[in-house]
């Protein structure tokens, strides 16, 4: 069985000319399908660069990376869209939720534009919201929540749609040390039911909790840790 | 369904900033309202001046002056002019009336007033332009005679120097002489661009006497007997004036037929109606920039929210939808609230014009500001969509 993701040779040029930054420089690196992995690196190093990639955010200036053995660059926006919808959670460092917009409404949006039912909708996610420990702050908007609760709402926005992948950019850089063990909890808990989870950290006590880590130095994967 | 999502995102949108989704509206209702209100007021000054002309009736040909070639004098229309037009020689003349005109304030006691247009005539005029009496008689000819001080006024004059009185005996200073005001005419209403109830017409030899002295006529009104008649009446005019006036090339005088008069005067109504439009069709235009604008405005100030909805799978086509339906939304409302306003505006009478609305104007107007709001709406709208995730996640 192929991997679900696979980096060859993937490279990342922002700008042209003499300010031309190369975020990532032939970067190789391969996913299995249940791994828990963390990525460590300096700041800059280009990690974040590579989550938004393997998120279909981003494309790769060249290289390819492979999907569940297929390669994305063959997808057009509409096919990466679908990707983005059905395949992938993604979690942000700042949270990015939608403004004025209460949680249960900022947690159904990626299943509206799946095209689900209104009322399946609600259900889903409010499950999704249980899941992270807000059944009771279904109405509150992204302003009157804590930081902490905001990330478990961009987390349960990530997994209404029961993705195989879920991708985190440091979901606990912004959060106090409580927040983020609930967070970390969480992530283990969608570990422990089968998802590929691949985050991205500083620190070292976030990073045991995944089964891999891999190390990112310039643009490359430097040392495979385990 | 995903559709009808799509759309309760956008009505979300514009519900967000209701100040923003007003003002933008009421640049669009203005606009709406502005094409039909003035393109109505434009229709009822044409249909008014149609009116007037068609009441003075299909039988009547205008005589007036003309300036003679170079190096002629041009002979003046004389009252004995207008007799000659009425004979043997002429057997499809019924009237021909003579007509001078003068400005005059008329005063009843402490009130005056500037009469519209102060005729001189004989007793065949008031049957030739279709008036009739509200009250009292007409001067008749024997007033003409003897030059009577007599005096018929329309119905305005009637209700500006007597109000509450009736007119009929009393005695009336016209440019400080006294009238007797034998009767008044029944009103015929404002023609749009001039009120044909503002006069007062007086025997044709007095009105000489006293306003206009004894120059040449303004005008003779004829009468055909008939508007089958008319064209030889215009001929069997011409020919006598043309004797009379020894005329060998360009003639010192005009005949014109109500036809004639009715089409210029149309071609004038239908100018100014398209000046009208025009206008009108402007403020639409700046309506829509004002839709773009606001569109342009609310898509880079949603650029991250756009970057969201992205980021978790929402097509290229649902971004797109989203902010279509906003400006659609947008200008549909507007247009709906310009449409009740210009229609509710054209109940009232502007510039002593009754509106007509037109439904193909509001059909138009209608249309074209939907119009606007997918075209004005889809440049901002396509730009929001084209972006890349995390471009638009990125922008600050
Ligand atoms: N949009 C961008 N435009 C230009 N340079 C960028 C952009 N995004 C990232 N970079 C540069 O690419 C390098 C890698 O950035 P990033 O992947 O965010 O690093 P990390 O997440 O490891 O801190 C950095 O030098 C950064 O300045
Ligand atoms: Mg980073």
């Amino acid at each position: 069985m192929s991997p679900v993701i696979e980096c060859r040779n993937l490279r990342k040029t922002y700008g042209s000319g003499d300010t031309a930054v190369h975020a990532l420089r032939g970067l190789d690196l391969t996913v299995e399908k249940g791994e828990y992995l963390a990525i460590m690196g300096a700041s800059g190093s280009g990690k974040s660069t590579l989550l938004n990639i393997l998120g279909c955010l981003d494309v790769p200036t060249s290289g390819q990376y492979l999907l569940d053995g297929i390669d994305t660059g063959e997808f057009d926006e509409e096919q990466l869209s679908l990707l983005r919808n059905r395949k992938i959670g993604f979690v942000f460092q700042s949270f990015n939720l939608v403004p004025r917009t209460t949680a249960l409404a900022n947690v159904e949006l990626p299943l509206v534009y799946a095209g689900v039912r209104r009322a399946q909708r609600r259900d889903r996610a409010l499950a999704a919201l249980d899941l992270v420990g807000l059944k009771d702050r279904t109405h509150h908007r992204p302003n009157e929540l804590s930081g902490g609760q905001q990330q478990r709402v961009a987390i349960a926005r990530a997994l209404v749609t029961s993705p195989a992948i879920v991708l985190a950019d440091e979901p606990t850089g912004n959060l106090d040390t409580d927040s983020s063990r609930e967070v970390m909890g969480i992530l283990d808990r969608l570990h422990a039911s089968g998802r590929t989870v691949v985050l991205i950290t500083h620190e070292d006590d976030v990073a045991a909790h995944a089964t891999r880590t891999v190390r990112v130095v310039d643009g490359a994967v430097a040392e495979v840790m385990v | 369904m995903r559709l009808l999502d799509i759309a309760a995102f956008a009505v979300r949108g514009l519900t967000a900033n209701k100040l923003r989704s007003g003002l933008t509206t009421l640049g669009i209702l203005i606009g709406v309202a502005s094409v039909i209100l003035l393109i109505a007021v434009g229709n009822g000054a044409s249909s008014a001046v149609q009116q007037s002309i068609a009441g003075l009736g299909t039988n009547i040909l205008t005589v007036s002056p003309q300036r003679a070639q170079p190096g002629l004098t041009a002979k003046p229309l004389t009252t004995a002019d207008a007799a000659a037009l009425v004979g043997e020689d002429s057997p499809a003349v019924k009237y021909a009336s003579p007509v001078v005109s003068a400005q005059a304030t008329a005063a009843y006691g402490d009130t005056t007033h500037d009469i519209g247009q102060f005729i001189g005539s004989d007793p065949n005029y008031f049957d030739t332009t279709n008036s009739s009496l509200a009250q009292g008689g007409l001067f008749s000819a024997d007033d003409v005679q003897q030059a009577r001080k007599v005096v018929v006024i329309g119905s305005t004059v009637a209700t500006q120097l007597f109000p509450g009185t009736d007119p009929v005996g009393k005695s009336v200073l016209v440019n400080n002489i006294p009238f007797t005001v034998v009767g008044v005419l029944a009103a015929k209403g404002s023609s749009g661009l001039q009120d044909a109830d503002d006069l007062a017409v007086a025997p044709l030899t007095t009105t000489q006497n006293a306003l206009t002295g004894y120059g040449s006529l303004s005008q003779i009104v004829v009468q055909a007997r008939s508007a089958e008649a008319l064209p030889d009446a215009q001929a069997q005019v011409t020919t006598i004036l043309n004797g009379r006036h020894k005329i060998t090339g360009t003639a010192d005088y005009r005949v014109v037929s109500q036809d004639q008069l009715l089409t210029a005067r149309t071609a004038t109504t239908e100018t100014f109606t398209v000046l009208l439009a025009s206008v009108a069709a402007i403020s639409l235009l700046v309506g829509g920039i004002g839709i773009t604008n606001i569109m342009l405005v609310t898509v880079t100030e949603r650029i991250r929210e756009i970057g969201i909805r992205k980021a978790v799978g929402a097509p290229r086509s649902s971004i797109l939808g989203q902010f279509l339906i906003e400006a659609t939304l947008l200008s549909l409302f507007g247009g709906a609230l310009g449409v009740a306003a210009g229609v509710i505006g054209s109940q009232f009478t502007i510039a002593g014009i009754q509106p007509v609305v037109d439904p193909s104007s509001v059909l138009l107007a209608f249309a074209v500001s939907a119009l606007i709001g997918l075209f004005f709406g889809s440049y901002p709208a396509s730009r929001a969509a084209r972006l890349r995730p995390i471009e638009a996640l990125r922008h600050e």
